[in-house]
């Protein structure tokens, strides 16, 4: 029984329609990673499955544990369980970290002393009562969303490029973090939390180990396959020569 | 304590609303003025005399010498409509080197249809640190005008800060005038909250900064539909290296706000910062920031951002994928937005602050 199911969608954002007919099916335990160029609609397609406003579905349904979704306000998303990490999430003045902490936690069912904890543990002890993501670094900002995450203990994990703008350093930490929300690091058959994850560079995937990627191209889905084979071809042969090969292979499916 | 106020016949709620505490374990000193009257005042601390200007008159030559001495009294129709034997006030001072950390708090309240005249004098004498909190409101349904003039006299190295909280009917107008003089090395904070309906405010305090003092303003103003608030802050900068901060949050939502800010540097070595943030709430309404920078000196460090807007979708949509509804998240933004770090203020004023921008949330959102 897959936890997210998309069908056909259809995203347009203003005039613009960002993606036609995609489809997709994740179950749980399971971990897809997201590759394309830039503007291939990634971030829309995460941005549609947790129902940010700016983002218009004109066909089509997300499904999530079996209930429509399509047309839920973004907090009854998040209250069902899907979580999303920014790429670039905005700077509220006054609100502090610890503020949005606490809703995530409220979500989560979890204490303020896991707040701390799990604070301590991404050390972002220090940045607890600043305003969230002012003058953040690009690492304090990945760190805190993930943080966050973990507050919110989310069955379906959306990570918009968790390690761009981010150093060597923090990418270990970052990763360590992103295996323990998808549960990498228990046996696959008792893996519950399921994940997309979008990387422009892949270096997320050193740590992270996925099970499948996916290249979404001109707004649709296509090459879905063993996460390190696509990375290689896409450094090889560039987003054209992976998909003029992965299209030659489906030319009897279509 | 309180139910002496109780037959005083005082509206305890608005009291509280406007930080006023009834309770002596909580205050360095109090007044209470209703309309002309001081109806009680008293000090609980050695170092801090409080009493109504009609008492200190008499108590004090010398008082007479603070009084019209930095406003004057042909200033506009409000002051020479004040000027008359009538009027009344507080009187707080703390004594040299007294350090008043507990707040006294001084309340005036409009309690008949009329014109209410105040004339307060301030001293914070040589080296000494009071905090006063003063709130000023009107008895439920009262129409009428309070005139509030203010005299604040910080001497040499002494630290005044001064909160202020309004809470008035729809039908009230308010005028006050407000004149404050910081001697060498002297500090003074000025916080200034008005939350509720009112008819009209209009305010422009001015502060005279010798050398090395500095003078702060902060302020917070909502301006619900039919409400009018011109409300600003002027600093002078006469004395080498003195400095001004002038920072205002407002909020229409329906009402008109005029945010005015002006800082004039006119010695070596000063520096003053303005800060005009708006936030429309509505589709009507109205935000109109006047900042203002006059240097008459070359070597002046002045500087200002305005900034009016209204609430980014994207925040709210940032906080509701973290569980938030859609109000919720709005509400915590405005919140946010309302918050202004204000240094050196003692924590019973910060909670008093905190309390009055908790209780205007429900009207606002």
């Amino acid at each position: 029984m897959g936890i997210l199911r998309v069908v056909n969608l259809g995203v347009e954002v203003g005039e613009k329609k960002i993606l036609k007919n995609v489809n997709l099916f994740i179950k749980p335990g399971e971990t897809f990673v997201l590759f394309g160029p830039n503007g291939s609609g990634k971030s829309t397609l995460l941005n549609a499955i947790i129902g940010n406003p700016a983002y218009r579905v004109v066909s089509g349904r997300i499904m999530f544990k079996k209930i429509d979704v399509t047309n839920l306000p973004t907090n009854e998303r998040a209250k069902l369980g899907i979580g999303i990490a920014f790429q670039n999430p905005p700077k509220i003045n006054g609100v502090k970290l610890i503020d949005v902490l606490r809703y995530c936690a409220k979500v989560g069912g979890h204490s303020e002393e896991t707040i701390l904890e799990l604070a301590e543990k991404m050390k972002m002890t220090d940045h607890l009562y600043r305003e969230i993501n002012v003058g953040f670094s690009g690492g304090e900002v990945k760190r805190s969303e993930l943080l966050q995450l973990m507050l919110m203990n989310p069955d379906l994990i959306l990570l918009d490029e968790p390690d761009s703008g981010v150093d060597l350093e923090n990418v270990a930490l970052i990763g360590e973090a992103i295996n323990e929300l998808l549960e990498r690091d228990k046996d696959a058959e008792s893996r519950e939390k399921s994940g997309i994850i979008i990387t422009h560079q892949g270096h997320i995937l050193d740590y992270v180990d996925a099970d499948y990627a996916a290249i979404l191209y001109n707004g649709r889905i296509a090459c879905i396959g063993e996460p390190e084979d696509i990375l290689n071809q896409i450094r090889s042969e560039g987003y054209e020569g992976c998909m003029a090969k992965c299209l030659r292979n489906m030319e009897n499916l279509e | 304590m309180s139910e002496e106020y109780g037959e005083l016949g005082v509206d305890k709620e608005r009291l509280r609303e406007v930080g006023i505490e009834l309770d002596e374990s909580k205050r360095s000193g109090t007044y209470l003025q209703e309309d002309q009257e001081a109806k009680t005042f008293a000090s609980f601390f050695e170092g801090v005399e409080v009493m109504s200007i009609q008492e200190a008159m008499k108590k004090y030559e010398w008082v007479k010498d603070y009084f019209w001495k930095i406003l004057r009294r042909d200033q506009d129709e409000y002051t020479r409509e004040a000027d008359t034997a009538d009027v009344n006030g507080y009187f707080i001072r703390a004594l040299p080197d007294a350090k008043v950390e507990i707040p006294v708090e001084a309340c005036l309240y409009l309690k008949k249809a009329g014109k209410q005249r105040v004339h307060n004098i301030v001293i914070a004498e040589e080296n000494s640190e009071l905090n006063i909190i003063s709130g000023c409101t009107s008895h439920p349904g009262v129409a009428g005008m309070h005139i509030g003039l203010s005299e604040f006299y910080v001497k040499k190295n002494a630290k005044l800060s001064f909160t202020m909280i309004h809470s008035w009917e729809p039908t009230v107008e308010v005028r006050p005038r407000t004149a404050i003089h910081i001697d060498e090395g002297g500090s003074f904070i000025s916080n200034y909250i008005l939350l509720n309906p009112v008819k009209l405010v209009q305010t422009y305090p001015t502060a005279y900064v010798e050398k090395d003092g500095t003078v702060v303003f902060n302020s917070i103003i909502v301006a619900l539909e039919d409400s009018v608030v011109d409300s600003g802050a002027r600093a002078v900068l006469r004395g080498e290296n003195s400095s001004a901060e002038i920072v205002s949050r407002t909020i229409s939502k329906g009402g008109k706000v005029i945010a005015r800010g002006h800082i004039i540097g006119e010695a070596p070595e000063v520096k003053g910062h303005l800060e005009c943030k708006g936030l429309m709430l509505s589709e009507n309404g109205l935000i109109h920031a006047i900042p203002e920078l006059e240097a008459k000196y070359p070597n002046v460090e002045l500087s200002h951002e305005a900034a009016i807007g209204k609430i980014a979708e994207e925040e709210i949509f940032y906080l509701m994928s973290r569980g938030l509804s859609r109000d919720e998240a709005t509400s915590a933004i405005v919140r946010g937005f309302m918050e202004i770090e204000i240094k050196g203020l003692p924590d019973a004023l910060k909670e008093a602050i905190d309390r009055t921008l908790k209780m205007a949330e429900k009207d606002l959102l």
